[in-house]
């Protein structure tokens, strides 16, 4: 009989005395509810627990369980669209089972128990397999074929594998190694605090594809690759990083919601079934697990969201599928760092933050990436990890947004100021970069056009260029600038407006496919050459100004993708007459 | 337990006792502090242990002495008792009535802090809610179930703004059970006099719940006020089937009270000495907004504050609006130009503004409009701050249009006055009408279509006629 009672509790952390066999990371239930908690501190006979739940009522004294487990996860088909809180339990199931608020010290299990899956076997009876190796598929839902493979460390002769209809803790194969006969099942378990293995990282060399023209274009990051998206609130971090669960060309999306509204995700909840894939056509759910730990919900969970999250998507990138997790936000799974730390009274570092911030962060990115998953087949799969950051009044030198900045090789940097004025998404373009543009160039040059690069180069040097302009612009007035650079000024524009601008809530422009991508900024250079030639002939820029071709540049982005080539290129043909009537009027 | 008294105070900080001697107090238990002259307080259990309790006392400290203070531990973590008669009622920042009239006894306890909703259970807010005035409606709209709050300074007209809003504020084609929740948290007693004076004027005062806790009473109740209110709210809106408009103000003075608190318990402080965990309080409050599926009610929020020199960055705003779903900021200029309500529209925000708007709910040019007149109206501020420089001569003549807009924009569609009740469809009238100085090509974010349709209204100087 156990004799481990809790002796102080403090908000969510409680320190319980007496626990057998106490090791670090051990999962505990507390008192009479059972509430879960993680040791994370020992110290003689004293365990200190951060609890995954509210600790009001709880009382010194109440009995104290340990599981002896670590944090672990159950990882098999179902997981797909699901909805968990930050510790995997079924947020859906747990409303059928406790009503409209979250109740405590339930444990709920993370997959369907009773549901039949049917299982294809690949491999047959009496074949060698090693660890990773695919033995056989269930088709978890119409877009993803979930694979069931020998889980580490095993090697051995399938000594029994039948085809038929199984619960995920049901066996379907035997192997038989060298000491034992090992069961496989449809799920397994991990624990989330230790990264999957893989057997080598390569280098990111495709993009993933949002439909978001800013990104795509100009700041693209690579399947596997990191970013980070900062931003004071109000700026868009939210829509930036719903679009990219929406649009990104990836099998699988986890989206991790740490900390963030309730409503948010009642939002992804309600449109993500609704919506599209618009390759496959669909419903986005069908690719998509959520993890909602919402900024009510307890500040622990939080804490270990990003987690369960980032170990689902490891499970789907070891089948060899791209993997996109996007965390919003991580600022208030750090907050959760410091609070915990702050109970602990831990020595701060900077702004109260412990000192292991950096190194959590980049242990937490450092799980990304495009690798070889450790298989006798070769398979390649990718985890591409995006992280939004909310630093405090949008001052982007606070510990979280540069701890992870120093790790992450995509930075898109939101800008109030854009917001403020409507344009979106607000991703300022001078201070954002991406340190994959140049390794994906070859992607871009055999698979979109050679002239890629210099279309993009260009573009960007006109709104450097127009950045200085503007600064002129302020000392001498608009008027009074040479038109040449007027001309410059227009194109700038046309490229912010026309090109850069995208509405997220347009049925049409919400997303841009590649090819679209690369027309509209075409066209869009194109007009801004014939204007600076016509402009050397001696015609005012406010007279190409109001050429009717503006105006059908600008509907370009509402135009559907089918419709596309046609209205190119009647514009190409509409430019080349109007210029040319304009420089017939001047020489008359 | 209940029965025993502890008179073992140790110690007094700020305003924590320490208990010695206590083996099981609950985390979060209510105490019932008796001191030696008789006068009784409320306290609530922060930190447990064996031997040890510290407990954070709801008013003064005064009288508190290690002797002769006893202590109970009532065997309860905050709750309220909640009916249909709080309708109409108005009680202090504990929940004890100040109207003189009876207490509430109900068989109905609620717990104070509550736990969250769950997302899953959670229906996504669409229903707009018409404010009459122009700047909410048709640039930032309020949907039920939404946490808007108002971003002000002092000396800044936000209590006409709130009440404006609780007076005005009606679902279109609708009328359901409407209620209003006040909780005052460090006001002054004129502000509060002006609040109950609105309620009762607009006959508002008969479906009302005031919770009040003025500048002259403890700062530590206001720890409770707002989650009493909350409570309350839910109650009206879940059991009830009520739509309830919940107003809490000002934020500002709940927040020093926490930082009151953290700093007596010698906690490691985050910005500014507030605690690192307000970013969570603060969620624990605002996130109790909402509405719930297969339920007919719903919490709306508007919760109050005064930003500390303006200044939007502090802690107080600054984690407020990483919480809400927009906000609403009140400009000191537009204030100084005599403008009502003085609401600079291109720092306010709301998020749940798509899902209230367009076809079937405002109208189907809304949200094309309301980005050109977002547009349009940076462009001419940016203008203006040119033509200080240099002057409105050398603004090119597109700029020129620019600014007379925003100037236009700030006069006739933000200004509206303190009585004008104007429904959506002027809202948005006003609003094509004052894009009619602009020229088609500037028109960017409207389709084509919309300017065919609802331009033609107002051709005055539409190019080409």
């Amino acid at each position: 009989m156990s004799t481990a009672i809790v002796s102080r509790i403090s908000g969510p952390v409680v320190v319980a005395t007496d626990i057998e066999q106490a090791q670090m990371y051990d999962v505990v239930r507390i008192g009479e509810l059972g509430l879960l908690g993680e040791i994370i501190r020992l110290e003689g006979n004293k365990s200190t627990i951060q609890v995954y739940e509210d600790t009001t009522g709880l009382r010194p004294g109440e009995k104290i369980v340990n599981t002896r487990r670590p944090l672990s996860i159950q990882l098999g088909p179902g997981l797909l669209k699901s909805i968990y809180d930050g510790i995997q339990r079924p947020l859906d199931i747990l409303r059928k089972e406790s009503g409209d608020f979250i109740s405590r010290g339930k444990i709920i299990p993370a997959l369907d128990q009773l549901k039949k899956w049917e299982f294809v076997p690949i491999k047959k009876k009496g074949e060698n397999v090693s660890q990773g190796e695919i033995i056989g598929e269930v088709q978890e839902t119409p877009l993803i074929r979930h694979k069931i493979v020998v889980p580490f460390g095993i090697h051995g002769q399938l000594s029994e594998i039948t085809e038929g209809n199984y619960t995920v803790s049901e066996n379907v194969a035997q192997i038989k190694t060298n000491s034992a006969v090992i069961d496989v099942g449809l799920s397994n378990w991990w624990m989330v605090r230790k990264p999957r293995p893989v057997l080598n990282k390569l280098p990111p060399s495709s993009p993933l594809l949002t439909g978001q023209r800013v990104l795509d274009t100009f700041f693209p990051i690579a399947k596997g690759g990191t970013a980070a998206i900062p931003g004071p609130f109000g700026s868009g971090k939210t829509v930036t990083q719903q679009q990219l669960a929406k649009w990104a060309d990836s099998n699988i999306i986890v989206y991790v919601g740490c900390g963030e509204r309730g409503n948010e995700m009642t939002e992804i909840l309600t449109t993500f079934p609704e919506l599209e894939d618009p390759k496959s056509k669909r419903p986005l759910m069908e690719r998509t697990i959520l993890v909602a730990n919402t900024s009510n919900m307890p500040v622990a969970a939080r804490e270990a969201s990003i987690y369960t999250g980032i170990t689902m998507g490891e499970y789907y990138r070891d089948m060899g599928y791209d993997v996109a997790l996007m965390a919003d936000s991580t600022s208030r799974w750090a907050e959760a760092l410091r609070e915990i730390s702050g109970r602990l009274e831990e020595m701060p570092g900077e702004e109260g933050y412990p000192a292991y911030l950096g190194s959590r962060l980049a242990e937490f990115y450092e799980r990304g990436g495009k690798a070889v998953v450790i298989s006798p087949e070769e398979r390649v799969g990718s985890l591409t990890l995006v992280g939004a950051v909310s630093p405090p009044g949008g001052d982007f030198s606070e510990p979280v947004s540069q701890n992870t900045l120093r790790v992450t090789r995509v930075f898109w940097a939101l800008d109030a100021n854009l917001a403020s004025r409507r344009h979106f998404p607000s991703i300022n373009w001078l201070t954002s970069y991406s340190l994959y543009a140049d390794e994906m160039n070859d992607w871009y040059q055999s698979n979109i056009s050679s002239d890629w690069i210099k279309r993009r180069q260009e573009a960007l040097e006109i709104l450097q260029r127009e950045a200085e302009l503007q600064e002129i612009v302020q000392l001498i007035g608009y008027d009074a600038l040479p038109e040449p650079e007027k001309g410059i000024l227009d194109t700038a524009r046309s490229i912010r407006e026309d090109f850069l601008q995208q509405s997220a809530y347009d049925e049409v422009d919400t997303y841009s496919s590649i090819k679209k991508q690369f027309m509209m900024l075409s066209v869009i250079l194109e007009f801004g050459k014939l204007e600076a030639e016509a402009i050397k002939k001696g015609i005012s820029s406010s007279k190409v100004g109001s050429l009717e071709v503006r105006k059908q540049i600008s509907m370009i982005k509402w135009t559907k993708e089918e419709q596309i080539e046609q209205l190119i290129k009647e514009i190409e043909v509409n430019m080349k007459q109007q210029f040319e009537k304009l420089l017939v009027e001047i020489t008359i | 337990m209940s029965n025993i008294a502890f008179k073992t105070l140790s110690k007094i900080a700020g305003p924590l006792i320490f208990v010695e001697g206590v083996n099981d107090a609950a985390y979060g238990e209510i105490v019932e502090i008796k001191l030696a002259n008789g006068d009784r307080r409320q306290g609530q259990v922060l930190d447990t242990r064996q031997g040890l309790a510290i407990v954070q006392v709801f008013g003064p400290t005064y009288g508190l002495g290690t002797i002769g203070t006893s202590t109970k531990f009532s065997g309860e973590t905050a709750m309220l008792s909640v009916s249909d008669e709080m309708l109409g009622r108005t009680f202090d920042g504990l929940g004890k009535p100040r109207d003189n009239g009876p207490k509430i006894i109900s068989k109905e306890k609620y717990d104070l802090v509550g736990a969250g909703i769950n997302p899953y259970s959670r229906e996504e807010p669409s229903e707009f809610i018409q404010t009459g005035m122009s700047n909410i409606d048709g640039m930032n709209t309020l949907v039920r179930g939404q946490k808007l709050p108002i971003f002000s300074g002092a000396g800044l007209p936000h209590n006409l703004l709130a009440t404006q809003i609780a007076r005005q504020a009606k679902v279109l084609g609708t009328s359901e059970n409407f209620s209003v929740v006040f909780a005052a948290m460090g006001i002054t007693s004129e502000e509060a006099n002006f609040f109950i004076k609105q309620f009762e004027e607009s006959g508002a005062l008969g479906r009302s719940v005031l919770f009040l806790n003025l500048s002259s009473d403890p700062s530590m109740e206001r720890i409770l006020t707002p989650r009493l209110a909350l409570t309350t709210a839910e109650f009206l809106a879940y059991e009830r089937e009520m739509h309830v408009l919940v107003i809490l103000t000002d934020m500002t003075n709940y927040c020093e009270a926490l930082r009151e608190i953290s700093a007596a318990r010698e906690e490691v402080p985050g910005r500014r000495g507030y605690p690192g965990y307000m970013y969570t309080d603060l969620a624990s409050i605002y996130e109790r907004a909402g509405k719930i599926k297969g339920r007919k009610g719903s919490v709306t929020q508007i919760p109050i504050l005064a930003m500390p020199a303006d200044d939007i960055t502090h802690p107080i705003p600054d984690l407020t609006g990483y919480i809400t779903e927009g906000q609403i900021v009140l400009s000191r200029e537009l204030n100084r130009l005599n403008i009502q309500p003085p609401v600079d529209v291109l720092t306010s925000l709301s998020r749940l503004m798509n899902q209230g708007i367009g076809n079937g709910r405002t109208r189907e040019d809304h949200r094309n409009l309301a980005d050109q007149l977002y547009a349009t109206y940076a462009q001419g501020k940016d203008a203006r701050a040119l033509s200080a420089i240099v002057g409105e001569e050398a603004l090119s003549e597109t700029d020129r249009k620019f600014l007379k807009i925003a100037n236009n924009f700030e006069r006739k569609f933000v200004n509206q006055g303190t009585d004008e009740n104007r429904s959506i469809e002027q809202t948005l009238d006003i609003g094509w009408e004052l894009l009619s100085h602009l020229p088609d090509s500037e028109m960017k974010r409207i389709k084509s279509e919309f300017i065919t349709k609802y331009r033609k209204r107002f051709n005055k100087d539409v190019e080409g006629v």
